[in-house]
């Protein structure tokens, strides 16, 4: 009976949406901008009003001083399976990949997303507030639509649902299909039978054509440009082959994922106005087509002028996407290192902030500070991009969010390994 | 039977070999009477690594972390002949001696990684090199990873320039209850496998706990395919390892002329163990699992010298303290598998405070580049939970306890005069997310310096690629 109260406590303590005004703290927008000393940032309804210096706190605000503390936007972990398994290993909680299913384009990841996953709780005690979510293909080189999800305490997870495609097309697409040439047929063939549906044609399966009724129905957004394509590729040659898909479908809003050989040819991306999220720290030469991968791939590519987001494939995701904030100061910490591109500390939780978002056309919503923006907001004890540092307080949608987890209690309950005068079992 | 016969012959042509005179310092010398020594004393495979030549060095006006704890603030350290002369304050340098202004920087030892499988599942990550577990069978204690290690593998660069790794365990896979021999190597690219091995290193014994046996054995229909199958294994080996030493002693201790027991490679690294030479080195997650070996050990008559990857570790810290164990952990995974669910980044640090010997490891060629930040981080969350841990006592889990773990740490893994001069000097605080390597010497000699391109590594493997040459 107490862990079920506790439990509706849990649940019932950010049900609304406070106005404040958080003052004192140095600000970090997320916008690209540098870090702003002693400035304020005001909330109300769930929406930021202002942040950064000069802000005047409206007459009976609730403040809260944030002296000696950043104030920053909450981190948008940029390609994750967030909330559709509870551990990557435990095969029967994994809602990625659906190697049995016939359908692929049409699968619509959102209805999975659980808010009670452990990995939830536990990175948005670190800041991370909104993540993109996507599934894995299966045995196509469709995986199915993707969401943008918040980590709050309640339940309703989705941000926007069937936020973008993705498609494999280096060579993960290749083995899905057998080469790439044969994965390029595949995505023709998807991508005409849209755009016959598109004009109005009445969907009647070509007799040539192997995709379903719901596959062909779910890529019609994506050939009108409405649904962004997030293709993943990672050499030089295979990203070009990619950008020239828009010979073909001019109205196609290609997001490249990956790209570790994108430094190569980054004015091409840059010019094509096609957004990357990149392997954040990437520099192995893992696979044949990865063999130029380097560290400085993502400060060459913003040079360029290409819009970069971060994300934790290829590095490390066992620790959780609160790690992103580690790549993105390695980012700004190779940029002291004689040869190495990085990026300065704006541009570096830009990667991890708003870039994740204005990849999928969503900076106007959130990612930012800025006015208008969802109010996700951490305060953290230190420089967000800092090991040492933590957040002490995190808002989403402007709703104050627990921080305690799984983790916490079992440290609490740990903390002291010896049994007491009962088993462990009884403490907590 | 025929492959016994032939093991055997050649064993007896090394013995032949050793009579001839002295091949290296840890081949047993051959015994009056002819008589056979104990198999797994042998060392077939001797390093060839030899220090690349140095110059002394002193850093000035540095920040030095000596890898045991001790810290000097604005200090100096000498390094000559591949060793570490002083340190201090104050120290005198010989004439002409290459001096370095440290202002600003930091030195440490170098890292050590306990847990690495470069070389043996290498970049790329093709199936052609692929060799890191030889998963066809529950136990193969008779492979050595050292004959897997491909000693062109781009990640040793990485590992060096980005992580300041200057030497590394390299371990078999898990898939396997007893997954086979380790090798300890300097990071330094040789033309081969022996030309890395770290001189004199023990061997490791590479074993595994929990969900990998039990899942690729039992998927196959065969023993194990439970955690008591695991355990249940494990024991009926080690009673013919136990069967196997006996004979082997008891041929050693008869004075009378007799013919040696029949050779079993599987069962020579097995007794290796039993006799203390060999150091177990045991991936085991759960709390109650690494009790389990714990007791299992004690039956048979080895000692674990590490449990790997062991995410709850803090739960039993006093056992294994008690045990005389190391816990070898990760600083904040958890959650990619059901045995590591209850993962906290607090793991470190709460050993720490049980006086339990942990450390750091990466089990991943991209961790391997960043282990000074986990350790930060590690850290970090042992001050949040009101357990302060300074920056130098934090090094012990970078260099030090790993040297322990590894039966290295009279000859590297601290600043102590007459150890090997294997160091980094870090362009910042080296628990910043913001500091890189700016220099790491091994034995001395400069392998990595930021501000030349030609101290950076190249592959083999990359020559002629996109990218050769390139920063990483």
């Amino acid at each position: 009976m107490r862990r079920i109260l506790a439990a509706v406590a849990l649940l019932a303590t950010p049900a609304f949406a406070e106005t404040i005004a958080i003052t004192g703290g140095t600000v970090a927008i997320g916008d690209g901008s540098q870090p702003i000393p002693n400035g304020v940032v005001v909330v109300r309804d769930g929406r930021v009003v202002a942040a950064g210096a000069n802000v005047a706190v409206p007459a009976g605000t609730r403040v809260i001083d944030a002296s000696g503390k950043w104030v920053a936007a909450g981190i948008v972990a940029g390609f994750t399976s967030e909330g559709i398994v509870d551990g990557e290993g435990i095969q029967e909680t994994y809602d990625g990949a659906a190697g049995k299913s016939p359908f692929n384009a049409a699968i619509d990841v959102s209805v999975a997303v659980s808010p009670t996953n452990q990995s939830i709780a536990v990175d948005r005690a670190w800041g991370v507030t909104r993540a993109v979510v996507s599934p894995e293909a299966g045995d196509s080189i469709f995986a199915g639509q993707g969401a943008v999800i918040d980590l709050g305490a309640d339940d309703a997870p989705v941000t926007k649902a069937r936020a973008f495609q993705y498609a494999e097309l280096g060579e993960d697409g290749a083995s899905k299909v057998g080469s790439r040439p044969a994965a390029y047929v595949v995505l023709h063939d998807a991508l005409a039978a849209a755009r016959q549906v598109s004009h109005g044609g009445d969907w009647g399966r070509d007799k040539d054509s192997l995709i379903t009724r719901a596959d062909a129905a779910a890529l019609v957004p994506v050939v009108e440009g409405r649904m962004p394509l997030v293709v993943h590729v990672e050499r030089a040659r295979d990203i070009l082959q990619v950008l020239s898909l828009k010979q073909d479908y001019p109205s196609l809003k290609l997001v490249l994922l990956g790209a570790a050989e994108g430094w190569m040819v980054a004015p091409k991306i840059a010019a094509a106005r096609v957004p990357v999220i990149a392997a954040a720290l990437a520099d192995l030469p893992e696979a044949f087509e990865r063999t130029a991968a380097t560290e400085s791939n993502v400060g060459r590519m913003e040079k360029a002028g290409v819009v970069v987001a971060i994300s934790s494939v290829d590095v490390s995701t066992e620790g959780g996407q609160r790690n992103l904030r580690q790549y993105a100061g390695n980012l700004v910490g190779i940029s002291h290192v004689p040869g190495m591109t990085g990026l300065d500390w704006g541009a570096a939780f830009a990667t991890v902030t708003s870039r994740p978002a204005a990849v999928l056309g969503l900076d106007n919503e959130l990612g930012s500070l800025r006015p208008g923006r969802r109010a996700d907001v951490v305060i953290w004890d230190g420089d967000p991009l800092e090991l040492a540092s933590a957040p002490v307080a995190v808002w989403i949608d402007g709703v104050a969010q627990p921080l305690t987890n799984r983790q916490t209690r079992l440290r609490d309950r740990y903390l002291n390994p010896q049994e007491g005068a009962l088993p462990k079992a009884y403490e907590r | 039977m025929s492959d016994k016969v032939a093991a055997l012959a050649a064993f007896l042509l090394l013995g032949a070999c050793t009579q001839s005179g002295p091949r290296s310092a840890s081949a047993t010398p051959p015994p009056s009477h002819e008589r056979v020594a104990e198999p797994w004393k042998a060392d077939p495979f001797p390093s060839t690594y030899h220090a690349y030549p140095g110059v002394p060095t002193l850093v000035t006006n540095v920040t030095i972390y000596d890898g045991e704890g001790g810290r000097i603030d604005g200090g100096q350290i000498l390094l000559a002949d591949g060793k570490v002369v002083a340190l201090g304050k104050n120290v005198s340098a010989p004439a002409g001696a290459a001096v370095i202004d440290g202002t600003g920087k930091w030195v440490t030892p170098g890292v050590i990684d306990v847990h690495s499988h470069l070389g043996d599942y290498p970049s790329p990550a093709v199936k052609a090199l692929s060799d890191g577990n030889e998963a066809t069978s529950p136990t193969t204690p008779e492979v050595w990873a050292e004959h897997s290690v491909w000693p062109q593998d781009p990640g040793f660069s990485r590992a060096l320039a980005n992580g300041g790794v200057t030497t590394m365990q390299i371990l078999p896979g898990s898939a396997n209850l007893m997954g086979g021999r380790s090798v300890v190597v300097k990071n330094v690219y040789a033309r081969t496998a022996q030309g890395m091995k770290f001189p004199g290193a023990p061997y490791g014994f590479k074993m595994a706990c929990g969900e990998n046996p039990k899942r690729v054995y039992g998927s196959k229909g065969r023993e194990p395919s439970t955690r008591m199958g695991n355990v249940a294994v494990d024991r009926m080996t080690w009673a013919r390892a136990v069967e196997y030493k006996r004979r082997w002693d008891k041929y050693e201790k008869d004075d009378k002329d007799g013919d040696p027991p029949a050779r079993d490679l599987a069962m020579d690294t097995l007794a290796g163990v039993l006799d203390g030479k060999i150091l177990v080195h045991n991936h085991c997650y759960r709390a109650d699992e690494m009790a389990n070996v714990i007791d299992m050990s004690k039956e048979f008559g080895y000692h674990v010298t590490a449990f790997h990857h062991g995410v709850e570790a803090y739960k039993i810290a006093d056992i294994l303290k008690a045990n005389d164990i190391c816990a070898v952990v990760w600083a904040d995974w958890y959650g990619f598998k059901m045995e590591s669910y209850d993962g906290i980044p607090e793991n470190l640090a709460i050993l720490q405070k049980t006086g339990t010997c942990a450390m750091i490891h990466s089990d991943d060629p991209n961790g391997i580049q960043r282990l000074n930040q986990e350790v930060a981080k590690a850290q970090a969350a042992g001050r949040r939970a009101g357990i302060i841990i300074p920056d130098e006592v934090a090094w012990t889990w970078l260099s030090y306890n790993p040297a322990r773990a590894l039966g290295i740490a009279d000859r590297t893994g601290s600043l102590k005069p007459g150890k090997m001069a294997d160091v980094v000097l870090w362009n910042g605080n080296p628990l910043s997310v913001y500091s890189r390597p700016d220099k790491v010497w091994i034995d001395g000699a400069l392998m990595y310096d930021a501000h030349d391109p030609k101290r950076r590594p190249v592959s083999d493997f990359e020559l002629g690629q996109p990218g050769e040459g390139d920063v990483k």
